[in-house]
């Protein structure tokens, strides 16, 4: 009896192998086509890394119900990386020497995607990158590819928005305030932030950093308030964002502009916590759910995230990293499929001159791998409510204002009396 | 163990790592050596001072990142080969450590302690204000073209490496076996009576202090080079510092093998669970393994194995 | 940029903010100021009061701070079962300085990963009602986040000094760090004391993470910040006087955040521990110190 039935599951194996080979280059059915990296489960970056990793999973379990790629079917190998900078190096060897991973991703944030680069680029492989700033500045490396999209200047391109939407005013604003933590990312686009405010003309009238590690935020509003700036770019990681929002709105900060690169913002918890300390804020996001952004497949998507992230301890909503995540596999998979295999100089090739339809909406890459020309939005939070959750998955709480192409509604100014 | 033994048995290690570098190609597992070896180097450092004279340092990972950091500049400054880098680093490292032996001079157990953790926190602001060094952005190091006969560059910072560790071993054995080492054990049973009975204890705790800075330091130096990427989060990471004090806890701390017992096992744990185990329990193990260890066998390993043996011969 | 609002408020922001330092450094000031313990997991504990303050918060409405108080006894309980593990494990064999540091490294690895298995590394926050909002005095700001930590700080330095020195149980605890031998022959036993004392120190870790949480977003390994700040605290004030940790808390929080205000925040931790470095190169005793 058993015997039966396990003859007529081979059978049916055999049957469905017999379906897959009618595909074209599908020789090697049997062998499932890997695809590696590390990710931050645990340690600072991993609540990101986790949310990233369900993204990523949807993507696999997609494909996989469609066949496969080249009728191979998709499997991961991941590490955790533990956030640690030191672990990324060994990691990747062994998804390369041991494991024998057919394609490879990077991991989140620039400070893991770094350490696997010399590696990566000694075997030649073609490397998705997924949110790391300026992380192929220094190695030049032509099969990177970020997805992103912060725009073929990275640094000046985070900020271009903010300080385009502040000097289209009138009054034009005089003055500008930069603060940043003393960290990587954050000191990157205060970097930026500086470039663009001395070509806008504005004066800076206090540039200072500060140690993650900061309990009160309240002195350092002051310090900014004392500078009276029209302006105040801040540069920050999510517990220091809240401390930012907080301190801004017990101190009673008169600028006309506030935000930029706070990271957090675009974390559901934090939103609902912060309700409406936030409205008026303007601060970059790279996809919202406005009406101008509704791209093919993304609300499916979420719809999928939503359910598989709940009692994950993840952002519940996901609109951040995650559909980049789904996205920097999407063009991955796409050129494996057009390239028909997965030789590396073929698929580096047909990334940089194709253009991909994706859940974030086209993507294309320019000549450095970062995005042909940049989509940081900057959006404004308005009309938010206390303590409300379901509030920002629909429009209408961050409204799109930059770039043009993708707005939602207008700048509110200033920002607060 | 008899001193041609041991001299026979470092040889023989140094040339397995050769033979090693010229059968196995797989670049992977230098890699997991390196860390291995590196957490090793640490230890054997650390052990000097928290081992040999009972003073607890905290702040090994400052050590640990003015090595790694003496490279970017020196690197970006002056271009200099690796083997001048390791240098530098370890002299740096030891300069630092020949300024915390000063500290001993006043603070006793936990104050100096305290200490330790007080003054890696003002390096570490230091170095992140250091725009020079990359701050607290990083510096990116690019890995270079040659590695002498070595296949890679990963077995050329190997070998380096086990060289480094092994030249450590051996002189915390020469330490701890000389008269110098038993001055150092009276300092920890005892710093008022060894002083009294004419054991010159600042001169060996100057002399511990700066040997633990120098080869810490020395560990830190080719750092930036396997990682191609620092920034004092990673240089100065709270894992360092817990590492270099658990291994030669659960090793123990008493001779000087207890520390390169203790770093090679669980160092070699945490490598294999890396890949293994995947996410939170790696940390969890690390924990429950400490602390499992401290309360069942605060000797360490090496106390276990003495206490079998004793009850062999009785 | 030097004006007389900004210093008056720069100098109440900080006595603020060293208030709830006095609150995440008293149970350390007992348990390692007393009785020697080099409890590094205390700021691990005090994340697992923001939790339970957070849990509760979140889901049935409690006031985090009112959650707080309610779990500190159930946090004693746990303190005196950790001292009982300690004392069989260490203190029985004279194993405690180095030994016991290594087992608190340990504990705090596995607090912290229990959290992060069950709950995820979101960060966290609560909600109260005076939670953003503020009190202005003349050009003096005091916001109610950290004012109401301030209040609940300064209320539990009090009774804790008030126990410390009023009661029979509190005199104990000081003798058991100066003279065994002495309260031997009182009758008392000093590993009571001493389980009674931890727990206690434990106990105020309840009710600082729960002011932590009204400060700022919480993430199981945002307690390791606290490590250096927490010991620092205690050494200044002159290991385990109650008053003198509460003074160097508060000196603790003006230095930062007159050095924010004026000279640029990223330097506060170097001038911070710098403090330190000095006063235990000139003053090892502290600057209030017992010796």
């Amino acid at each position: 009896m058993d015997n039966a039935r396990s003859f007529l599951r081979a059978g049916a194996f055999a049957l469905a192998a017999a379906s897959a080979s009618l595909l074209p280059l599908a020789t090697q059915a049997a062998e499932p086509l890997k695809i590696g990296f590390s990710m931050a489960l645990t340690g600072g970056l991993a609540g990101a890394g986790k949310a990233a990793l369900i993204g990523m999973e949807i993507w696999r379990d997609d494909v996989n119900k469609k066949g496969g790629l080249l009728g191979r079917k998709v499997e991961f190998v991941y590490y955790d990386d533990a956030t640690q900078p030191a672990n990324v190096p060994g990691l990747y060897t062994k998804l390369l020497e041991v494991d024998k991973v057919d394609l490879l991703v990077s991991a989140y944030g620039t400070n893991l995607i770094a350490p696997a680069l010399p590696i990566v680029m000694r075997k030649k492989m073609v490397l998705p990158s997924l949110f790391g700033l300026a992380a192929n500045e220094q190695f030049k490396y032509d099969r990177y590819f970020q997805i992103m999209p912060a725009g073929p200047s990275p640094l000046t391109d985070w900020s271009k928005g903010f300080f385009e939407l502040a000097m289209a005013q009138n009054p034009k604003p005089k003055t500008v305030a930069i603060v940043a933590a003393d960290a990587e990312f954050a000191l990157n686009a205060a970097a930026g932030a500086r470039t663009n405010a001395q070509k806008a003309g504005l004066k800076i009238v206090y540039d200072k950093t500060y140690p993650p590690p900061t309990t009160d935020f309240s002195p350092i509003v002051r310090a900014i308030q004392a500078t009276n700036p029209d302006i105040v770019f801040v540069g920050s990681y999510p517990p220091d964002s809240v401390g930012m929002v907080k301190a801004a709105n017990e101190v009673g900060l008169k600028a006309k502009l506030f935000g930029g690169g706070m990271v957090g913002l675009q974390f559901a918890s934090i939103q609902k916590n912060l309700g409406p300390l936030l409205n008026g804020i303007v601060n970059y996001d790279f996809w919202v759910p406005e009406p101008t952004l509704d791209f093919p497949g993304v609300k499916e998507f979420l719809g999928k995230y939503q359910e598989a992230a709940k009692g994950k301890g993840v952002d519940p909503y996901g609109h951040y990293l995650p559909p980049f995540a789904y996205a920097y596999l999407q063009v991955l998979g796409q050129s494996v499929e057009a390239t028909k295999g997965i030789d590396q100089g073929k698929l580096a090739a047909h990334m940089r001159k194709s253009t991909f339809d994706t859940v974030v909406g086209k993507v294309k890459f320019g000549k450095n791998g970062e995005w042909a020309k940049t989509r940081v939005l900057q959006v404004q939070f308005r009309d938010v409510q206390k303590d409300n959750l379901e509030q920002f998955a629909g429009p209408g709480k961050r409204v799109v204002l930059y770039p043009k192409e993708w707005k939602s509604g207008d700048l509110v100014y200033p920002y607060k009396q | 163990m008899k001193s041609a033994a041991f001299w026979g048995v470092l040889a023989a290690i140094l040339a397995g790592g050769l033979a090693l570098t010229a059968v196995l190609e797989n670049e992977y597992y230098y890699n997991a050596l390196y860390l291995i070896l590196q957490a090793t180097l640490m230890a054997v450092a650390w052990n000097i001072l928290g081992g040999f004279t009972g003073y607890v340092n905290f702040g090994s990972a400052a050590f640990f990142a003015m090595g790694a950091y003496t490279t970017v500049a020196l690197n970006k400054a002056l271009g200099l080969p690796l083997p001048l880098l390791i240098l530098a680093g370890g002299a740096v490292g030891g300069l630092v450590g020949f300024g915390l032996g000063y500290l001993t001079l006043r603070l006793k157990g936990v104050y100096f302690a305290i200490a330790t953790l007080a003054m890696a926190i003002v390096i570490e602001t230091f170095i992140s204000n250091w725009t020079y060094v990359g701050g607290a952005r990083g510096a990116y190091m690019l890995t270079p073209d040659q590695h002498l006969w070595f296949n890679s560059y990963i077995q050329m910072l190997f070998m380096v490496m086990l060289l480094l560790t092994l030249a450590a071993v051996a002189i915390s054995r020469m330490l701890s076996s000389s008269r110098l080492g038993r001055g150092l054990a009276a300092i920890r049973d005892d710093e008022v009576a060894a002083e009294s009975a004419g054991v010159p204890t600042l001169r060996l705790k100057l002399v511990s202090t700066t040997v633990m800075g120098a080869m810490m330091g020395v560990a830190g130096a080719p750092f930036p080079y396997f990682v191609t990427f620092v920034d004092p989060v990673s240089a100065f990471n709270l894992f360092i510092a817990v590492n270099a004090i658990a291994m030669p806890m659960i090793g123990g701390t008493g001779h000087w093998i207890g520390p390169v017992i203790g770093a090679l096992l669980v160092g070699s744990m945490q490598e294999i669970v890396k890949v293994t185990v995947s996410s939170e329990l790696n940390v969890l193990i690390v924990g429950v393994m400490l602390v499992v260890f401290i309360t069942l066998a605060p000797q360490g390993i090496v106390g276990l194995v003495r206490k079998h043996w004793q009850r062999r011969k009785s | 940029m030097f004006s007389a609002d900004l210093l008056a408020n720069a100098v109440v922001a900080g006595i603020l903010l060293g208030g709830f330092y006095a609150a995440v450094a008293i149970g350390l000031a007992i348990v390692f100021g007393q009785l020697d313990i080099v409890n590094i997991a205390h700021p691990a504990f005090i994340i697992v009061g923001a939790y339970i303050a957070y849990i509760l918060n979140s889901r049935f409405g409690f006031d985090p701070v009112l959650v707080g108080l309610l779990a500190a006894p159930a946090f004693f309980v746990v303190g005196a079962l950790i001292y009982r593990v300690y004392f069989l494990a260490f203190e029985r064999t004279g194993q405690e300085s180095l030994s016991g540091l290594a087992f608190f490294f340990g504990v705090m690895f596995i607090i912290e990963v229990v959290l992060i298995l069950i709950y995820g590394v979101d960060y966290r926050l609560v909600q109260a009602d005076y939670i953003g909002q503020s009190w202005r005095i003349g050009f003096v700001d005091f916001p109610f986040r950290m004012l109401v930590p301030f209040a609940v700080a300064t209320a539990l330095t009090a009774v804790i000094y008030t126990f410390m020195s009023h009661t029979f149980m509190g005199r104990a605890i000081q003798a058991v760090a100066q003279d065994r031998l002495a309260l031997q022959l009182m009758g008392a036993d000093p590993v009571r004391i001493k389980q009674w004392a931890f727990g206690l120190g434990i106990a105020t870790a309840a009710i600082a993470g729960s002011l932590l949480i009204v400060i700022g977003p919480v993430e199981p390994s945002v307690g390791r910040l606290y490590i250096g700040r927490a010991f620092a605290i205690v050494v200044l004030g002159g290991m385990g006087s109650i008053s003198g940790m509460f003074i160097a808390a508060l000196i603790l929080g003006i230095v930062e955040s007159m050095v924010s205000t004026f000279a640029g925040p990223s330097w506060s931790p170097a001038v911070a521990f710098g403090l330190l470095a000095l006063t235990l190169a000139l003053r090892p005793a502290g600057l209030f110190g017992r010796r």
